[in-house]
């Protein structure tokens, strides 16, 4: 028997509610108009960096439920994760709600991870309301992973901006809404890439990997997407998607984009795009769900990337591992 | 008019660490340490003071001048002292800039708080 | 093809498909603002020597860098240096005002960790290594100047 990476999905588990809040900056992007709730002040009344991604992720979740006209005691479980050690964002914000957690960590694969998860547990029919939900924080990222914010130096062209930003969506048995129909869970995938700069080039292997796999699974072609869209390569990483595609015979043509690359305006300076669990996260469930529901697509193929990245492992010269799933997200019949 | 040199060689000691930076993309810690490395060089070559005297601040307030300043205090020390010289006068000598940083530093890190650059 | 023959051709494509930035605007600016910052302080330093004829040149160096360690420690503070440093790079690195915006800037990130364990630990995450290659290499260079 051959090993399992694509399931489908035959009760089609459906997107219920969805809900994006993001940061100042993220709030004049070209997603401006899409956002359910775009903050004034990056540190969201919080005292540190820390607890305002905690407070989106919880803001969000909120948001979501009640979009799809639930009350939080209706949930049954709770899918979170995030980019800090030990997921704190989501495991902390998972205080307030009375159901079940689990903390999922694909780094910014998170939202596709949480997605594929929630979908296989609601299709087996053994939960009835999964929310599914991811942050990142630009200055909580930059610390974690980089410098202090106040350090006077140049970020390289290759770099991305971590988008500040939170995004939650809640799967259930029935309704009105997209519906998730199938998912390819992804191997980790290292091509010895090791500059902590330069995400798009780690995780654009893992994201041709994962994509040749769907396309082989489902017997598909880029062609019966209306959109396929990767979360976080940035400009760099998804023209090497693009080469990489095409050395393996699969053109990608108009209909595939990158959130991180489409993030940002040009006057945004954001580098190569934006990145962060965040960045596909509010992307999907802002402007992706607005477009499945109009009706502009009826099928696409979303599939952010992550790079499992560790400043320890960096630092002991390590090269970086890079993960890809995807979901395929159909307009429900009306 | 010696600030004419002053502007050059100081722009000049900066432009080499910008050099450095697109060169080989190394981070603000390896650039300080290397310039203090070079300054303690230069110093013990006796190259130093060459310089100073037509480049004064041009030299002094890169952070090489720093490395330098650490190398005379030992050398200084140890033709005063002897051996003990060498463990106490390159922070004897650089003891003011090191001491200012951290009091500055404490003091605007409990006032201020970090903001995110757009 | 093998792995490592694989990641090897990976990583050669990745170098050259990075987008070649122009060095020159920034060679350029790096070069202004490190010449400013260094007639900043000459001019400091002048400006001591003349307000107090008697003061030693050492101790009016003494006095300068510590001036200028102290207002690169404020616009920090305030979020102004980071701004220079985004243009300048080198120009605002070099200087010993980018070892004060570097001990400076993990100071006021990491306070909430607490004054003893974010703080005042934090404080040496970059000016650590500096002091400490600095330290060791003069006290070698002491060590050699015994001998000759």
């Amino acid at each position: 028997m051959a090993k399992i990476q694509t399931v489908k999905f035959k009760n089609r588990p459906v997107i219920i509610g969805s809900y994006s809040i993001v940061g100042p900056k993220e709030g004049q992007g070209n997603f401006k108009n899409y956002f359910d709730y775009i903050m004034q002040d990056d540190r969201f009344g919080e005292k540190t960096y820390e607890q305002a991604e905690k407070k989106m992720i919880q803001h969000a979740i909120i948001g979501a439920i009640e979009k799809a006209h639930l009350k939080t005691s209706d949930v049954d479980l709770l899918l979170a994760g995030d980019l800090l050690n030990q997921i704190i964002s989501s495991s902390y914000a998972a205080r307030d709600f009375s159901c079940a957690y689990l903390g999922l960590f694909g780094a910014c694969s998170t939202m596709a991870e949480s997605i594929a998860v929630g979908a296989s547990l609601v299709n087996g029919g053994l939960f009835n309301n999964v929310v599914c939900s991811t942050a990142s924080h630009f200055s909580t990222a930059e610390r974690q992973f980089r410098f202090p914010l106040e350090l006077g130096n140049q970020r390289p062209p290759t770099s991305q901006w971590t988008v500040t930003g939170a995004g939650s969506c809640v799967l259930a048995q029935s309704g009105k809404g997209p519906i998730v129909t199938s998912a390819t869970f992804g191997k980790v995938i290292d091509w010895g890439i090791n500059d902590v700069n330069d995400m798009g080039a780690v995780m654009a292997p893992a994201a041709m990997d994962t994509m040749l796999t769907h396309f082989r699974d489902t017997k598909t072609t880029p062609d019966d997407y209306d959109l396929i869209v990767t979360g976080d390569l940035g400009k760099l990483g998804s023209e090497i998607l693009i080469d990489l595609m095409e050395d393996q015979g699969i053109k990608l043509g108009l209909n595939y984009n990158d959130c991180g690359q489409m993030y940002f305006t040009r006057e945004q300076s954001a580098l190569s795009g934006g990145s962060g669990c965040g960045c596909c996260a509010t992307v999907l469930n802002s402007f992706i769900m607005k477009k499945l529901q109009d009706g502009k697509y009826k099928k696409v193929l979303f599939m952010p990337t992550g790079a499992l990245m560790s400043t320890t492992a960096a630092q002991q010269g390590e090269t970086i591992p890079g993960i890809c799933h995807a979901v395929v997200i159909e307009r429900g019949e009306e | 008019m010696y600030y004419l040199w002053v502007f050059l060689i100081g722009g000049f000691v900066c432009m080499l660490g910008q050099v450095l930076i697109i060169k080989s993309n190394i981070t603000s810690a390896r650039i300080l340490v290397t310039f203090v490395l070079v300054g303690v060089a230069l110093e013990a070559f006796g190259l130093f003071d060459y310089i100073s005297e037509f480049a004064r601040a041009g030299i002094n307030v890169p952070i090489v001048g720093f490395g330098a300043s650490l190398a005379k205090g030992a050398i200084g020390a140890v033709r005063a002292k002897g051996l003990i010289g060498a463990f106490t006068g390159g922070l004897e000598a650089t003891a003011g800039g090191i001491a200012a940083a951290f009091v500055f530093a404490f003091i605007f890190g409990l006032i201020f708080k970090s903001k995110t650059i757009n | 093809m093998d792995a490592k023959q694989r990641n090897e051709a990976y990583n050669n494509y990745v170098k050259a498909k990075i987008p070649k930035t122009r060095p020159w605007p920034t060679l350029f600016y790096s070069f202004l603002v490190g010449g400013i910052i260094c007639c900043l302080g000459q001019g400091i330093n002048d400006l001591i020597l003349l307000w107090f004829p008697n003061m030693a040149q050492q101790t009016a160096w003494g006095y300068t860098l510590i001036i200028l360690i102290f207002l690169a420690s404020f616009l920090t503070g305030i979020g102004v240096y980071d701004k220079i440093g985004k243009f300048a790079g080198g120009g605002s690195i070099v200087p010993i005002t980018g070892f004060s915006n570097s001990i400076t800037s993990p100071a006021l990130e990491f306070k909430h960790e607490g004054i003893i364990y974010g703080l005042c630990v934090k404080m040496f995450t970059i000016a650590g290594p500096v002091i400490v290659s600095g330290v060791v290499a003069s006290v070698l260079v002491g060590i050699i100047y015994l001998f000759i």
